[in-house]
């Protein structure tokens, strides 16, 4: 074998919240972990998240219960969320965070000294029943950030073995199928190296960059989905992409949901609160495929602001400067900074945003990869030896559109369960997978095409033109003829990355060489995403066509499933059998 | 606009030189982000890091025009007077002080090594109980201005002191972290901390210049966080 081979118990690709939660459980127990990170932990995506984690402590409502998020969940899901993972979550949700909590996480604080809670949007007491929750843990508006240095301090106590800037460029599988483990590359070195493991943990976050305005990092590459298709692996409802309502407008910068949670609203170029006519009962609190989809009505029907007429506004002043600096400070900043707007005195530019991606790589709730099973029901198969935790997966707790705050709490919560279930497998003896010679060979193949390509277009080139590819084909509102076109133009572009050039051929630190293999990455997942998208003939949650209005449970109240290798469509099972609750039926889905 | 970007490539370079860029902003009061992506379509090897790019994960942080910050968030027109209209160049060059790896990419090692010194994690010997630990608003309103450090280095890698001991003095950023667990009400490990500091270097390097507040990107203050260390060490000598 030509490269040089480092062995693990488990490696975990990808270090924000989920990778960094699933790394220190296993960490902790006295495995040998290896966190394999393209940035340094604290610079991952998780740290840009805000508002908060939501979760039934039951502080700022006593009575509150599990439950009750439960059902939250399961209608914000548009009801294809799998409720035996979203149970787990909301019930086992607590405890995570009171963890959170020991370790160190500097949460805000209520009169009575426990952790403070903020409404978000989606959420409910009793069922849908008693109104307005207030159930998103939060650290002021830095949530993210204050939970991304709290794991990464714990990792560092507990002794996780850290390969920071180091890139995952690619699964290694035997002939089997089996993962055996990674090839990755050291960004300081040049190097490339093989990581042999019994478990692979894919933690690689988003995909937001397909996009060409999103709140994402530009680090949101979609590298686990990448490597996931070009092993064949499927992915699944792959075509539910969230819109933020409030992306600072030109920037894309995030503005958290905490803000309407806190009181604040967004108004039309009228000055209209135009949430209370798309939303009577949660008006600026429904959940976010909702107000994203009024905001593009009132921009789309002439009553968006600017000289555009492509924006809307969310007003804050009326809380106060108060209320402002202590409850969102970060948002002060950002807004100042990013739109030259004082919320203090004047209202932000908004326009929805790409912000998440809901689907991923089918898993359990221990994070166990689930393969094609050929269409047939019936029990999941595995994939051996690999796992997803995070965004990158779709356990699936999200469904098609995802409430605000339970992201943070899904990276957690299944990053813990992850290392759990690894930990007991590794104590079981777990099995080693060996790859052949030519199998790394395989895995290889993509970073020597780049590294020997000796003309063709421009990395940074075809990137923006795929971006804008996907924001103008798969955008808030879709339609078939529109994303056929899109699907079309994707396929020319498979067709022109495959002969793209990398000018720059140098070993250390060369950034070019990591950006033309995320691109391969872009690729993937707006392929999947596009196929999925035009293959879903019915609106639901995120998705929503002007050719299929109407969400369609005959036909459509499930899963879908991307298969790569033969670039179709399947149907998966929804899980409806919560293990101690009674199943949540579907009904029509109101705010 | 003219551009004045820091190159050395250990591989080819035998020395690092400034390379001069032109960039059309179109007027614009771009980012210094902004403008090393236009750089980068022009001349794809230049290198730098970059990840959330609205100033909280402390990627980007580098010298401009002499002075350390974060390109995510710091305009043309802040960078200083008459860069934005084109009159003077842009000038960026890598974090000083820290040994560089390519371009504007430094090995940031020493940095990290100041930071894990002070144990930056929590630590407390009584059993957790079965929910939170309690903490009242006005103790948690003592970490504000300390847990939102974004590890960066514009503060550790401007300050003299640092530059002259690296490796014995903890540096702005790790003193900072020092007191944000040192000033949490749910932390036991005071009397360990402050033990581990009480040298000539460690923390007493301070000088007081404060070059850390005038470039911290979010505005926090480490000069008066080492100020009550130093309080906390006296006391405790008494």
């Amino acid at each position: 074998m030509s490269i040089r081979t480092i062995t693990f118990d488990a490696i975990v690709v990808g270090g924000g919240g989920a990778g960094m939660r699933a790394s220190l459980q296993m960490a902790q127990s006295g495995f040998k972990t290896a966190l394999i990170s393209k940035v340094f932990p604290t610079r991952s995506h998780t740290v840009s998240a805000q508002g908060g984690i939501t979760c039934a402590i039951a502080s700022a409502d006593p009575n509150d219960d599990w439950r009750w998020h439960m059902y939250d969940t399961v209608k914000g899901s548009d009801y294809i969320g799998d409720q035996d993972a979203i149970e787990y979550m909301c019930n086992v949700g607590p405890e995570a965070v009171f963890e959170l909590d020991h370790m160190g996480l500097p949460f805000s604080r209520t009169e009575e000294g426990r952790i403070y809670q903020r409404p978000f949007g989606g959420q409910s007491k009793n069922f849908g029943e008693g109104g307005q929750a207030a159930r998103t843990c939060a650290a002021a508006d830095r949530t993210g950030h204050a939970l991304l240095h709290t794991l990464y301090q714990q990792n560092l106590k507990n002794g996780t073995q850290f390969y920071n800037e180091w890139y995952a460029a690619e699964l290694v599988k035997d002939a089997d199928g089996n993962v055996c483990g990674v090839i990755a590359i050291d960004i300081e070195s040049g190097e490339t190296v093989f990581f042999k493991a019994k478990a692979t943990v894919f933690a690689t976050g988003g995909s937001g960059r397909i996009y060409a305005s999103t709140t994402n990092a530009l680090i949101n590459t979609g590298d686990g989905v990448g490597m996931a298709l070009r092993a064949g692996l499927p992915v699944q409802d792959i075509e539910m992409w969230q819109f933020h309502p409030t992306g600072i407008a030109g920037a894309g910068v995030l503005v958290t949901e905490g803000c309407r949670g806190e009181g604040g609203y967004l108004i039309n170029k009228d000055g209209e609160r135009f949430m209370e006519r798309y939303a009577p009962n949660a008006k600026d609190l429904a959940s976010r495929d909702v107000v994203a989809r009024s905001m593009m009505m009132e921009i789309l029907d002439g009553r968006g602001a600017g000289p555009n007429g492509d924006h809307v506004f969310l007003k804050l002043d009326h809380l106060g400067e108060e209320v402002l600096h202590s409850r969102l400070p970060g948002i002060c900043e950002l807004a100042i900074t990013f739109a030259q707007t004082d919320p203090v005195k004047e209202p932000i530019p908004v326009v929805p945003t790409c912000h998440y991606m809901m689907g991923g790589i089918p898993t359990n709730v221990h994070g166990q990869a689930i393969k094609l099973s050929g269409g047939h029901e019936g029990e999941d198969q595995f994939v051996n030896g690999l796992f997803a935790v995070g965004e990158v997966a779709c356990v699936s707790v999200h469904g098609a559109n995802r409430l605000g705050g339970n992201s943070l709490l899904d990276l957690v919560v299944f990053g813990r369960a992850a290392g759990l279930f690894i930990e007991d497998q590794l104590r079981q003896g777990m099995t080693q997978y060996e790859p052949s010679d030519s199998d790394i060979e395989q895995a290889l193949s993509r970073v020597r095409r780049w590294d020997e390509s000796s003309g063709g277009e421009s990395v940074s080139a075809l990137r923006k033109e795929l971006q804008s590819v996907m924001q103008n084909h798969f955008g808030v509102f879709r339609k078939g003829d529109l994303m056929a076109e899109g699907v079309a133009k994707l396929a020319d572009l498979r067709e022109r990355i495959s002969k793209a050039h990398l000018d720059d051929k140098s070993k250390p630190f060369n950034t070019a060489r990591i950006e033309a293999l995320e691109l391969d990455n872009l690729l993937e997942v707006a392929e999947a995403t596009a196929i999925a998208a035009e293959g879903r003939t019915e609106s639901r949650g995120a998705h929503s066509r002007y050719d299929y209005p109407d969400r369609d449970d005959e036909n459509w109240l499930c899963h879908s499933i991307f298969d790569p290798t033969a670039k179709k469509l399947g149907k998966r099972e929804v899980n409806f059998k919560p293990k101690t609750v009674d199943t949540f039926q579907p009904k029509a889905r109101t705010y | 606009m003219k551009v004045s970007i820091y190159r050395y490539n250990p591989e080819t370079d035998r020395e690092p030189t400034m390379k001069e860029y032109e960039v059309d902003t179109q007027g614009k009061d771009l980012m210094v982000l902004d403008i090393l992506a236009l750089v980068k379509e022009q001349d794809e090897s230049m290198s730098y890091r970059r990840s959330c790019r609205e100033g909280v994960c402390g990627s980007d942080g580098m010298n401009m025009n002499g002075k350390n910050g974060l390109a995510c968030i710091t305009p043309l027109s802040q960078v200083a007077p008459g860069v934005l209209e084109g009159k003077k160049p842009l000038i960026l060059r890598p974090l000083p002080g820290l040994p560089v790896i390519r371009d504007l990419v430094v090995d940031m090692g020493m940095f990290y090594n100041q930071y894990e010194k002070v144990q930056p994690f929590l630590q407390n010997s009584t059993p957790a109980p079965a929910i939170e630990r309690l903490q009242t608003p006005e103790d948690r309103a003592k970490l504000d201005g300390l847990y939102e450090c974004i590890l960066c280095a514009c503060c550790s890698t401007s300050c003299p002191s640092f530059w002259w001991n690296p490796d014995k003095f903890l540096g702005p950023a790790a003193l900072l972290q020092s007191y944000r667990f040192l000033a949490d009400s749910r932390d036991t490990a005071t009397e360990e901390r402050l033990s581990k500091l009480d040298d000539p270097f460690s923390l007493f390097r301070c000088h007081g210049i404060m070059n850390c507040v005038s470039v911290c990107p979010k505005g926090l203050n480490p000069t008066r966080a080492i100020g009550h260390i130093r309080s906390m060490l006296l006391e405790r000598g008494i």
